[in-house]
């Protein structure tokens, strides 16, 4: 009896010490061997990936907007947010502030750039509304917060995007977006929207909404409306094409973005 | 069999009441829908007829989560037509009444779906003209 029980001992330390070894093991040998075929594919290998920045793939579309034309003509703003308006049948509810629906918009510069300090403005900045709207960031937030993948971001163009079909008006994205670039549909929107624009269609009561970049005219080949309507305030492209038109202003003006300290990463960027 | 005499009528009332949509229109499901052909003559669609009839839902799906997903906004070319991905910009292009079309069939099958709530149709286009 007492030999079976020491037996028995043995045999469970040994494979209690085995099972609480082996995973340890393994995970020494096969990391090395890992590493050692990872490394090639890596090119500069897992140093370059921990330091310094990512390098950038695939298409990012962003806008630069060119504070100091908009300063001297302001009606391009007006002219930029009618045809925004006009193309995406967004509702007019009059300065209704609750009901408000905002692709593109204006705002001052202490409400747009909020970290930016503020104690003695230039004139210039004291005097012009600056264009807001989505900054369709890198790293959005907003797509974060959708429980229904409602609002995504496209890989293709880093563009973020909706699907109004799926959206079920929770407004977690509204509430996660630090950039209030999302509005909800309290109502119908169609009696307070003037025009239709037939080949785009409305919103619904009860979805979020905000700009898409002009996805609609992108495919067609056209700028989105209101870098057309702007005349030059407003380059448009893709920032990782070192060539693009936009990457040659990003290279030669300095820009800022909107609360770049939240590491979010607009695509929208502001020359003052 | 115990309770012969209340199972079976009970069974005949409740096969009866369970049948009573069938029955009750004298076995007549009444007129089948008859929707409004395009009125500019068109006589080929995206798919054939019978297809279409059978999962046109699941096509208009598929364009959605192409446009709206993946980007795919090119343009379908059968029989040497190009149509836009899209109910407003595709479908309602040659069927253009909502009333006259789509709700005869959605209408008789009971099914109520929400396009129209965001997709404008060439009706509501018109009228909104006439009212501005």
């Amino acid at each position: 009896m007492d030999n079976q029980r020491r037996k028995f001992l043995k045999i469970a330390g040994a494979s209690a010490l085995a099972g609480i070894g082996a995973p340890t093991l393994v995970k020494l040998t096969a990391g090395d061997a890992l590493a050692a075929a990872k490394a090639p594919a890596d090119g500069h290998g897992a140093a370059a990936k921990d330091h310094g920045p990512e390098v950038p793939a695939g298409i990012r579309l962003a806008m630069v907007i060119d504070m100091r034309v908009i300063a001297a003509k302001p009606h391009l703003l007006d002219k930029a947010i009618t045809a925004c308006n006009e193309v995406h049948n967004i509702p007019d509810f009059g300065g209704d502030r609750k009901n408000e629906i905002k692709w593109l918009w204006k705002a001052s510069f202490e409400a747009v750039l909020t970290d930016k300090s503020y104690t003695r403005l230039s004139k210039m900045v004291q005097n012009t509304d600056f264009p807001v709207l989505c900054n369709h960031c890198e790293n959005p937030p907003c797509v974060r917060a959708c429980p229904t993948k409602a609002t995504f971001k496209l890989e293709k163009n880093g563009i973020v995007a909706m699907d109004y079909h799926r959206c079920i008006g929770c407004r977690f994205c509204m509430a996660a977006c630090p950039y209030g670039a999302r509005s909800f549909n309290w109502q119908d929107p169609r009696p307070f929207v003037k025009k239709y624009n037939n080949d785009f269609p409305t919103r619904m009561r009860g979805v979020v909404e905000k700009c898409n970049f002009c996805s609609e005219r992108l495919a067609l080949g056209q700028e989105p409306a209101c870098v057309e309507a702007c005349e030059g305030a407003i380059t448009f492209g893709d920032i990782n094409d070192p060539h693009s038109e936009i990457s040659k202003v990003l290279d030669k003006e300095f820009t800022i973005q909107r609360k770049p300290t939240l590491g979010t990463n607009p695509s929208v960027f502001y020359i003052v | 069999m115990y309770n012969k005499k209340t199972i079976i009528p009970g069974l005949i009332i409740f096969v009866l009441f369970v049948t009573f949509p069938v029955w009750f229109n004298g076995l007549d499901a009444g007129p089948v829908p008859k929707p409004e052909m395009p009125q500019g003559g068109q006589k080929e669609c995206v798919l054939p007829a019978d297809e279409m009839r059978a999962s046109h839902m699941q096509l208009l799906n598929e364009w959605r989560d192409d446009v709206l997903r993946d980007g795919g906004r090119d343009v379908v070319t059968v029989a040497g037509k190009e149509y836009r991905k899209g109910l407003q910009m595709a479908c309602m292009e040659c069927h253009t009444s909502q009333e006259k079309f789509c709700d005869t069939c959605h209408i008789y099958a009971s099914v109520k779906p929400y396009c129209w709530d965001c997709h404008i149709t060439p009706e509501a286009a018109t009228k909104k003209k006439e009212t501005r």
